[in-house]
């Protein structure tokens, strides 16, 4: 056994403690570690934006390279940044919505051009597959699996005839496809958590008591 | 038989609570083995995907996770920035998570050492940025010096050798992404993969893996690692066994457990709700 002599790892180790005691049921000591968690969180994030965004991308080229590469137009980001902080003051606050409106606007349109090259048009690109692969009797398994499975699964999702004869049918071995896929996910997310849990006992064992050698 | 499933049904969950905890810290501490670790397909598709990066050529490395998934990014970023170095592949690392720039520094320092590369001129971390998608974006339009000016000590990427000749994308041979969720994987899959046509592996959190299958079956992930197992499978096709392949028995008792739970609690359910059963 070799106790950690660093005050960071002993501070690291009884939060950690104090997070598990909600296991055993809520308390104070949980409560404490769990609001020094959002404080702290807060003020990194803080100055971490300031420091890797603000500065570099705005503060220096503004202040100090002003001409070079139009940085001028700089100024107009600055303007919409600040107008953020009219939300303090009730009676401009209307001003904040210029921001959000460029925010609003800006958002939807890169994630739904993203989601229409990388999720729609390749998705389905990626189920057009043969349903016949000579000599590979896996392959050509797992392709009608693939597409009857998104076959049936969409007929699931179809609402505009009642569920009913084939079409019934057709939805309900959609059901058995997405209770598979559930089931999975719920596989990973015990995995997760299980997988969490060791990092934390091997941080304990490790580098706060020093019973574990890696 | 009833009445143990009876009591079953009135168990203090805390006491699973406290079984899953032995369960997890007794392998560690004695060193108890059940399997070896034997790599998937697709932790394979992974390790061969950066095999074929040709040494010298730059990979951009996106660490976007935070302390909250060390124990299932971390493995695996250490593994890759092992491998990357060892091949002699130069590396760009990004991260759009704030917690992540610590880590990444940790993880590069550590595999540049073991093989002697030298921060600015093998390998350097940009830092973190703010603005998720739109970063990503601005990387490929803007370019990738004007979104990340400087690196994370504040040294104007004019300066950093490594940074010698890359403006964008077209540049960058691979882009290896370790992500614990929004902005990750995805993100850079749709904002950059689709795009940009850039070959792309990933390592992932178990609880997010499922949602990356689809990108892998349609080639749009050359391989991909799912949580702390994919990570020990990693780690034993690098030949560099580390954390995560230490915790893979105690992962594996843990589960076998509550795959146990999970059986004999829907048996002790089972009364309940058959037709007609008092509740």
């Amino acid at each position: 056994m070799h106790l950690s002599h660093q005050i960071g790892i002993w501070i690291a180790a009884l939060l950690t403690l104090g997070i598990y005691s909600f296991l055993y049921k809520d308390n104070p000591v949980y409560k404490l570690c769990e609001h020094l968690f959002v404080g702290v969180s807060a003020g990194y994030y803080v100055v971490l934006m300031y420091f890797s965004v603000v500065k570099p991308n705005l503060l220096v080229p503004l202040f100090t390279d002003f001409r070079h590469e139009r940085h001028f137009l700089l100024v107009i980001p600055l303007l919409l940044g600040i107008l953020l902080f009219s939300r303090f003051f009730p009676k401009g606050d209307w001003l904040s919505r210029w921001s959000l409106a460029l925010i609003l606007g800006v958002y939807p349109a890169l994630r739904i051009t993203g989601f229409g090259q990388g999720d729609l048009v390749e998705q389905i690109h990626g189920t057009m597959l043969p349903l016949w692969v000579p000599g590979n009797l896996g392959t050509t398994i797992g392709n009608w699996l693939l597409v009857g499975g998104l076959l049936t699964t969409l007929i699931f999702f179809f609402f505009s005839k009642e569920h009913k004869g084939a079409l019934g049918g057709a939805a309900r071995i959609g059901v058995y496809f997405l209770m598979v896929s559930f089931g999975a996910s719920y596989g990973y997310t015990v995995m997760a958590r299980i997988s969490l849990l060791i990092g934390r006992v091997m941080f304990l064992l490790h580098d706060w008591l020093g019973v574990l050698h890696l | 038989m009833s009445a143990f499933f009876a009591n079953l049904r009135r168990l203090d969950r805390r006491w699973i609570f406290l079984t899953v905890g032995l369960l997890v810290v007794v392998p560690l501490l004695t060193g108890f083995h059940i399997a070896p670790v034997l790599p998937s397909a697709r932790a394979r598709g992974f390790y061969d995907a950066i095999e074929k990066v040709p040494p010298g050529s730059t990979v951009l490395l996106a660490g976007d996770y935070d302390p909250g998934t060390i124990a299932e990014n971390y493995p695996m970023h250490l593994a890759v920035s092992r491998h990357l170095m060892r091949r002699n592949i130069k590396i760009i690392a990004v991260e759009l998570y704030p917690g992540g720039p610590p880590l990444a520094d940790q993880v590069l320092h550590i595999a540049g050492a073991e093989y002697k590369k030298r921060e600015g001129y093998d390998y350097v971390n940009l830092g973190y940025k703010s603005g998720n998608e739109a970063v990503m974006s601005a990387m490929g339009s803007a370019g990738i010096p004007r979104t990340f000016p400087a690196d994370r000590s504040g040294t104007p990427v004019g300066q950093i050798p490594v940074m010698k000749g890359i403006e964008n994308f077209g540049q960058i041979a691979m882009i290896v992404s370790v992500s614990a969720g929004y902005p990750g994987t995805k993100e850079w899959v749709q904002q950059v993969v689709s795009r940009y046509h850039v070959p792309m592996v990933a390592g992932v959190t178990a609880v997010s893996a499922p949602e990356y299958y689809p990108y892998l079956q349609a080639g749009q992930l050359q391989g991909l690692l799912g949580g702390m197992a994919g990570a020990a499978e990693y780690e034993v096709l690098v030949k560099a066994p580390g954390l995560a392949t230490r915790g893979m028995d105690a992962q594996s008792l843990a589960h076998i457990f509550i795959a146990l739970m999970i059986i004999l609690g829907n048996l002790a359910a089972l009364p309940q709700r058959t037709p007609g059963a008092k509740k």
